[in-house]
């Protein structure tokens, strides 16, 4: 097995915001990540995945250096990402960088491409020749030399999508947070920007966190899979063991729910589960496990006790009671 | 079904868009019918006009900028376009209603559930109907939908539901109408899977229950697998190929649904197709011939020139491309 390049434990991150929507304006707490803990190999493709408010994108800010967590720890290649004196040191930037869903959103419209390419090369690499460094970016991508001299209006939502996938990458970064890059694209050109970031994935040996909510696309490029549910793990495994063998009736439901085009795929889901209820607010997470109220398995304990995050079978975790007490995860 | 009399026929249509600087030429013929009782999808990337052809079959088209140009639609054989706004009004809402991708937009905010159901009742009923019925019947309508305690829910407002909810007091308003026609676009898109799938099941068993036809428009190939019983493809503002979904699904003819199906990440693996290279043109000046012809790997001389027709190659599937024409039935494999 390769080396864990980062560790992440007890993650929390907490949002203190005004609730509307009652007659009293009385603060109230999202619990938007609330207690995580998993670990990234190098070189390996770890898939997160979870309904829209489960807290992906918040632990992308994290890893990104956008929020500073509430509360746990964060080490990548041994160095603590989160020191007591605040602001993260530029190498350790340069090594992980995060490509958004809104492809608009990272690029400014009023510059070219060129112009865009060069914020982060002279912040990174000021002693580099930025026209000879901007080129090797395009050419890494497969984007033609011309794209330079195009504003970001003028391509398409997938081009756009591939030059802030070279942005990200003129740091030369070891570790990439893809936070649903997809997702605003259409399936058609989907698969171009997939197979582009499984190229770039082997060629310069990146190590991704790749979010989404689409299982049928994860089941096709992760090495893992991790799947939340209001901010917390409910199971992480290997992705051919999580495909065959899904253990969380969370994950149960969520396989049994994904839309699928052909016999074959149909066979694959797990029994039909048929999916009931409404997802809680993170500002009133239910005691006990927070799946408790859509669960069809579940028991008393479960209004009770909050599951622990056990090993079911080797490298296979879940937070279910239905598992018992083993050993917790480290 | 075949006997029957359709209930809706979309023929030929064609809409436009003025807008500063040009005229987008959207629709170029759309074709598309719908029979008593069947539940018909529409499929297409974004852009490629379900929603122009849809709000058009409603009269709700926005003019300015879109101008119908040329076509015909015909509910129970009367044409729509050529109907008085009185005429109009008999239909929509009515015997034709529809849902919408976001219901946050179908829904005032101002108003609790039973203010947003009162208007849509009195204008099925005639305004003959009183306020103890209005409440009666969105109670009823409520509990079509799956909603507990509808009785507390009427007085609730739009923020106090949650998403799913709200697509389900949508779907509820759409149906408490009894309409012979539902168009429901890109409904629950904006939702979760889990919650997605609750609500199209939802919507599948109460049209199967009260024989509603229903348009399901979606870009999402795996939501009309499982609940439409025909299948249209769109592009490009033209239907490129129809058929019995099942049949479109193991056998799609033209090279851009069979791109399409192809793009689809698969649950049983096998990679991420490259996709469908090139994208949808620039409706201010469209390709000539077939629409399609910048983007299709199969392009003939003729393709450029001279728009395809639709071709019936077995009962009930039809495809816009001349791989499928007489003289090309041979070539193609
Ligand atoms: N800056 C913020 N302030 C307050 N609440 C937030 C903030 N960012 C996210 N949240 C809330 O935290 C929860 C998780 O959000 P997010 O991480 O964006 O989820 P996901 O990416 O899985 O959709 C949501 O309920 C969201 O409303
Ligand atoms: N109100 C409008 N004004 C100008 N152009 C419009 C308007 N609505 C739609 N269009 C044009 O029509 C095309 C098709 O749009 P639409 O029918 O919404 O497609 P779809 O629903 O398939 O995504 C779009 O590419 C857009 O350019
Ligand atoms: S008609 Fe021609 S260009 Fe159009 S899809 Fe068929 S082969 Fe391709
Ligand atoms: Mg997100
Ligand atoms: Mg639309």
């Amino acid at each position: 097995m390769s080396e864990a390049i980062l560790e992440v434990r007890d993650l929390k991150k907490h949002f203190v915001v005004d609730h509307i929507g009652t007659f009293r304006r009385q603060p109230v707490t999202v619990r938007a990540v609330d207690g995580i803990s998993f670990d990234l190999q190098a070189g390996e493709t770890l898939g997160l995945v979870g309904e829209s408010g489960s807290g992906k994108s918040t632990i992308a800010y994290i890893l990104a250096g956008m929020y500073r967590p509430t509360q746990g720890r964060i080490h990548f290649r041994g160095l603590d990402l989160f020191s007591e004196n605040g602001k993260r040191p530029l190498f350790l930037k340069k090594e992980i960088q995060i490509v958004f869903q809104d492809p608009g959103s990272s690029l400014n419209p009023r510059r070219t491409i060129a112009q865009n390419l060069a914020v982060p090369l002279q912040i990174h690499k000021p002693d580099k020749n930025i026209m000879r460094e901007t080129l090797r970016l395009l050419e890494l991508v497969d984007l033609p030399a011309i794209y330079m001299y195009k504003y970001p209006n003028m391509l398409s939502g997938g081009e756009k999508q591939i030059v802030a996938i070279a942005r990200a990458l003129a740091t030369d970064p070891s570790f990439m947070i893809l936070d649903e890059p997809t997702s605003a694209l259409d399936v058609s050109v989907q698969g171009k920007v997939i197979n582009l970031l499984m190229r770039l994935q082997s060629d310069l040996d990146l190590t991704y966190l790749f979010i989404t909510h689409d299982l049928s696309l994860m089941r096709n490029i992760a090495t893992r899979v991790a799947i939340m549910y209001l901010g917390k793990i409910c199971e992480i495994s290997k992705g051919s063991e999580f495909f065959q063998n899904p253990q969380h009736p969370y994950t149960q439901m969520l396989l049994s729910s994904i839309p699928v085009v052909s016999k074959d795929e149909e066979k694959l889901k797990p029994a039909k589960m048929i999916p009931t209820g409404e997802i809680p607010s993170p500002v009133n997470i239910p005691p006990g496990c927070s799946f408790n109220t859509r669960c069809p398995k579940k028991m008393d304990v479960c209004f009770e006790i909050d599951p622990d995050f056990v090993e079911i079978s080797r490298q296979h975790f879940a937070r279910c009671h239905l598992f018992g007490q083993t050993q917790k995860q480290g | 079904m075949v006997n029957k009399a359709p209930l809706l026929e979309i023929k030929n249509l064609r809409v436009h868009y003025k807008v500063y600087g040009g005229v987008l030429k959207v629709l170029d013929g759309v074709n598309l019918t719908v029979y008593p009782g069947e539940k018909v999808g529409l499929v297409g990337e974004t852009g490629c006009g379900k929603t122009t052809t849809m709000k058009t079959a409603l009269a709700i088209l926005p003019v300015p900028p879109g101008v119908v140009v040329g076509g015909e639609i015909l509910y129970k054989g009367r044409n729509l376009l050529a109907m008085s706004p009185r005429q109009l009004s008999n239909v929509r809402g009515r015997e034709m209603t529809m849902i919408f991708q976001d219901p946050m937009a179908a829904l005032n905010p101002v108003f609790n559930v039973e203010q947003q159901f009162t208007p849509v009742l009195k204008h099925a009923a005639k305004n003959h109907l009183s306020n103890k019925e209005i409440h009666a019947q969105a109670v009823l309508a409520l509990q079509d939908v799956a909603l507990a305690d509808p009785e507390r829910l009427l007085q609730a407002y739009p923020i106090q539901l949650s998403g799913g909810m709200r697509q389900r007091v949508c779907i509820g308003m759409a149906l408490a109408t009894r309409p012979q026609l539902l168009i429901a676009d890109e409904p629950g898109t904006a939702l979760d899977v889990t919650i997605q799938a609750q609500v199209l099941r939802l919507l599948n068993n109460l049209v199967d229950r009260l024989n509603t036809s229903i348009i399901l428009i979606t870009h999402s190939l795996g939501v009309v697998y499982e609940t439409v019983d025909r299948l249209y493809v769109m592009y490009a503002g033209n239907i490129v190929e129809v058929a019995p979904t099942r049949k479109l699904f193991s056998n799609p003819l033209h090279p851009y649904s069979q791109g399409l199906m192809d793009a689809v990440p698969k649950l049983s693996g096998g990679g991420i197709s490259q996709g469908i290279s090139g994208r949808i043109p620039d409706y201010s000046h469209p390709p000539a011939g077939c629409r399609f012809h910048t983007r299709c790997s199969h392009v003939m001389e003729i393709c450029r020139h001279q728009k395809p027709p639709e071709f019936e190659v077995e009962e009930g599937h039809k495809v816009a491309c001349y791989l499928y024409g007489p003289k090309n039935q041979e070539a193609a494999v």
